[in-house]
């Protein structure tokens, strides 16, 4: 048997902190980077005595991302205890919810290669975040930093309705989209700001019965979760054709290796013992409430997406790039109010800011220039002030040290020549050094004039007006 | 006169008659306690320099006009397990025996923007849980009634150094009768609130939905005196009421003409000591001659309520004291190999054994398969409970029985056996369960002379309902007047 006579079956479990600029039981900012505990109070210590006090905006983040996603919106929902030890949860319990949480029975909708598809959620309820290990370089031992204690997160649960990596990566893609566009998560991966821990099972093609699961936790970025899924499902697949069986656990992915490890052996299955916080009253919403946030919530990317379809004619592929991220598609919209030339900002984001973003590894949020200043770089290329060889450099520059764009050329002295006499200057100059491709050009060659231009480009390094340098050219060799 | 014999209403008076001084006072709690003290031994932390030199700085400033708060320079001791800042909060355990809290409770927030000086942080049980303070890491406190008597607990340290007067009033806490236990044993007034009353933020939790602080002094018009300063919405603790303040003290009257007294047949059976029987139903017929209406009631499901306690005050405890894991400020053990080993020894060693005990009940209760049958059922049972008392008070205004059931045993003499110890709480946990209000006040003693207490329970936020009820007996009685500790060996 192969690997197609199986069928993957994951679910996913998301984490995603909410931008609150508080945490959700005390009043310490949420920042991220700070030096170990300096954003703690007694509060999210856990010291004897002090009680929590929920922050209503996570409750109002956490209603607007049900809303965002289907969810039915629980009215009567609360805050329980999850047990258990490790130094960095100093509570010993977990704020989380059990068994009623704020959101319920939700979805969202994938493009796959098959068309559109429906991926339920399962829930999305609200908990605190723990605080971080970290290795002490001194003493050998580690060090608990509790900054992140008590970030408020956002768990988002699906049903194990994806059925490939490619298909986890777009639901995570437009879940981070979603969050994104309602304000209510900065999902950085690589702060660890949005997470996943993703739940694989294997089962043969027309099986009923689901596969066992595993679920793997720590990867940090979508490339990380694609190789631990193809990794896992291999390891599972292969167990089975050997007759063997896949046990259930949780897995530690290493991204070095490129393997997962077992975390914790059988013997320590935890037992959370979860019961209701008697420190916090129930969450008691009115219809109002609930209606209110979702007569406020802002533009979806889906809804961008078809406006984008119709009122700039975009293709459906360019209109999902530029929606999959509210950053970019903020760009965007706001670089056409400064250019009016959609279909030129759609391409340089298309085309060259994605590649720098890819290379870089660059989330778009972290874009440093604003779109106030590439509306501003293509309107110098459309006005004919540099040709868009230039552009890119410009935009270089741009991700480089950010400032206007007509600085940028002016300063290093990218002004493109469009003056006629200067051009046919090159032009004579070039043809008088490179007599055998005029020759070839006669003869009939016409890449030839490919290479003259080329050569006028490279002495004028990018500046020459390409459209005036091709008609001279021709002139020159025809006339 | 000895100062240290006056109420602190009596001392307010003096000292706006300028008959005393601000410093008077709290020279005279701290020679007492020096004299004293190692008799009793309710203090853990006592603060005599710091008490000293807090009530020179007071004086000096009310006699500048900087300050003009009415307790002013008045002193009190802290249960300690009551976090105040700067402070050992110990909890009488060896796991917090070093433990500086670096922040106040709201209630020590409130003393002190009362100006009022801090004699020290009282004895009790092992983080609240017991009933004798023979739990308490550090030492046993004596009743000074009867040294070889325990005080009572878990507030044993607090009911024990206002009996014997080693301060003027104290705060204590109250999970299931750690407040009224043994403010019966000594002799003393003390009251629970009404869950919700008086904020919990900087109490060492126990059981959270139980828990409770309150005053315990030497009567009724100190007990109102100190709720009027303690009580309030707090905005740090989500589950205290917010509602219009009340003046406890301005609504005291003595009056019980028309009140309707309920007693509760199962709170006067088999289980209660007769001679505390024989006090109740001398103090029922005062009630009666003052023109009480006064009438047996059933309330058949107070013999759930001490099981329904105890699975719901474990369950909570277990979760609470999960934070004591040798990570942060608490005792760590001295050797160990790895994390698991830390945790195991850190709280093997750092937890005495009804703590444990405590711990692994309420670890039990709430483990998956055992969760439906224990805690959810004691859930139910405690609805149950609150429906019970809602339908006593759609007829009465307040219901009267024991405090516990017997007055203070011998020291060592129940502290090995657990299930007796808890029956001492038999005749308070009901309250704490429905979360009502409930005052214990002497109503006499027994042929050795030691007290015995009654218990007014009122409906939810009726403190001034059994305030009055209780002032009422107490000035007919007049207890302080006939009985004084007499610290006999």
């Amino acid at each position: 048997m192969t690997r197609d006579d199986y069928e993957v079956i994951i679910g996913l479990e998301v984490h995603s902190e909410l931008s609150t600029k508080t945490k959700i039981f005390c009043s310490c900012p949420t920042t991220f980077g700070a030096s170990p505990n300096t954003q703690v109070c007694p509060i999210c210590m856990a010291m004897p005595g002090t009680l929590p006090v929920l922050n209503e905006k996570v409750v109002e983040y956490a209603v607007k991302a049900g809303l965002a996603t289907n969810c039915t919106i629980s009215k009567d929902s609360k805050n329980d205890r999850k047990n258990y030890f490790y130094p960095d949860l100093p509570k010993a319990y977990q704020i989380s919810q059990y068994d009623k949480p704020l959101c319920e029975k939700g979805y969202i909708e994938i493009d796959t290669e098959s068309g559109k598809k429906k991926i339920r959620i399962t829930r999305i309820h609200i908990e605190e975040d723990a605080g971080k290990l970290n290795h002490d370089d001194f003493g050998g031992g580690s060090l608990v930093d509790l900054n992140r204690a008590g970030v408020p997160l956002i768990e988002i649960v699906s049903e194990p309705d994806l059925r490939s990596s490619q298909e986890v990566e777009s639901y995570l893609k437009k879940l981070k989209a979603i969050l994104e566009y309602i304000e209510v998560s900065d999902c950085k991966m690589q702060e660890g700001s949005f997470r996943a821990d993703v739940n694989v099972s294997v089962r043969k093609k027309g099986d009923e019965k689901l596969g066992t699961r595993t679920e793997m936790k720590n990867m940090n970025s979508f490339r990380s979760i694609t190789r631990a899924i193809e990794y896992e499902v291999d390891r599972q697949i292969e167990l089975l054709e050997e007759g063997k069986e896949v046990e259930q656990e949780t897995l530690r992915w290493d991204d070095v290796s490129g393997k997962t490890f077992s975390m914790r052996d059988k013997e320590d299955a935890q037992d959370y013992r979860y019961f209701p916080d008697p420190d916090l009253a129930a969450i008691k919403l009115s219809d109002e409430y609930i209606e209110n946030i979702r007569k406020n919530l802002p533009e979806l990317p889906e809804s961008r997406k078809q406006r984008y379809l119709d009122q700039y004619k975009l293709s459906e592929k360019d209109a999902n790039i530029i929606t999959a991220s509210k950053y970019l598609s903020d760009l965007f919209e706001n670089a056409i109010k400064v250019c009016n030339n959609p279909k030129a900002v759609s391409n340089w984001i298309i085309s060259d800011i994605s590649r720098i973003l890819n290379e870089t590894e660059m989330d778009p949020i972290e874009i440093p220039f604003d779109a106030k200043q590439l509306g501003k770089l293509i309107v110098l290329i459309d006005k004919g002030t540099i040709s868009s060889s230039i552009g890119k450099k410009v935009l270089e520059e741009l991700f480089e040290e950010p400032r206007d764009p007509e600085d940028i050329i002016k300063e290093k002295g990218w002004i493109q020549i469009s003056d006629e006499s200067a051009i046919k200057e090159i032009v004579t100059k070039i043809l008088e050094a490179n007599p055998q491709s005029v020759a070839d050009y006669k003869a009939g060659k016409d890449k030839a004039l490919g290479f003259l231009v080329g050569q006028a480009m490279k002495e004028t390094k990018g500046k020459a007006n390409p459209k005036m340098l091709n008609e001279m050219f021709l002139k020159e060799l025809n006339g | 006169m000895d100062i240290t014999e006056l109420t602190v209403h009596e001392l307010l008076e003096k000292l706006e008659k300028n008959e005393i001084e601000i410093k008077d006072i709290t020279n005279a709690y701290l020679n007492n306690i020096e004299k004293k003290e190692k008799d009793v031994e309710s203090f853990v932390t006592i603060l005599s320099e710091e008490a000293k030199k807090q009530a020179e700085e007071i004086q000096e400033k009310k006699e500048k006009g900087e300050i003009n708060s009415r307790f002013a320079g008045i002193p009190i001791g802290i249960k300690d397990n009551i976090c105040t800042k700067g402070i050992k909060t110990t909890c009488s355990s060896k796991m917090l025996e070093n433990f500086i809290s670096p922040y106040d409770a709201t209630v020590v927030e409130k003393l002190k923007s009362e100006n009022m000086v801090n004699l020290g942080k009282l004895n009790m049980d092992e983080f609240a849980m017991g009933g004798s303070t023979e739990y308490s890491y550090f030492k046993k406190t004596k009743n000074p009634w009867n040294l070889n008597k325990v005080p009572g607990g878990s507030s044993g340290g607090s009911a024990a150094a206002v009996a014997a007067e080693l301060v003027p009033w104290a705060l204590g806490s109250d999970t299931g009768g750690s407040i009224r236990q043994p403010s019966s044993f000594c002799g003393v007034v003390g009251l629970k609130p009404t869950y919700g009353l008086v904020s919990r933020y900087g109490l060492v939790a126990f059981a959270s939905s139980l828990d409770q602080i309150g005053p315990i002094t030497k009567d009724v018009r100190d007990s109102a005196l100190l709720l009027n300063i303690i009580a309030g919405y707090d905005k740090k603790d989500t589950t205290s009421k917010n509602m219009e303040k009340i003046d406890y003290e301005k609504g005291l009257k003595n009056d019980v003409k028309g009140l309707k007294i309920a007693i509760p047949k199962e709170f006067y059976g088999d289980g209660i000591n007769r001679e505390v029987k024989e006090i109740l139903q001398k103090a029922i017929e005062k009630y009666k001659e003052m023109g009480a209406e006064v009438s047996e009631v059933s309330l058949d499901i107070a013999k759930y309520a001490l099981a329904t306690y105890y699975i719901i005050a474990c369950a909570e405890a277990s979760s609470n004291l999960g934070r004591f894991d040798g990570i942060r400020y608490t005792y760590r053990t001295k050797q160990y190999s790895n994390l698991k080993e830390l945790y195991k020894k850190t709280r093997s060693e750092g937890f005495g054994k009804e703590v444990k005990r405590r711990i692994i009940l309420g670890t039990y209760v709430l483990s998956s398969g055992y969760y439906d049958a224990y805690y959810k059922k004691a859930q139910q049972v405690r609805t149950l409970v609150m429906n019970e008392f809602n339908k006593i008070f759609e007829n009465y205004d307040v219901i009267l029985t024991p405090t516990s059931p017997t007055v203070a045993f011998d020291i060592g003499s129940k502290s090995n056996n657990p299930m007796e110890m808890y029956l001492a709480d038999i005749c308070t946990v009901s309250i704490n369960i429905a979360g009502l209000p409930a005052i214990s006040i002497p109503a006499g003693v027994d042929k050795e002379g030691m007290p015995i207490g009654m218990q007014i329970i009122g409906n939810k936020f009726e403190e001034q309902k059994i305030l009055n009820t209780a002032y009422a007996f107490e000035q007919e009685f007049k207890f302080r007047e006939k009985y004084k500790p007499e610290f006999k060996k």
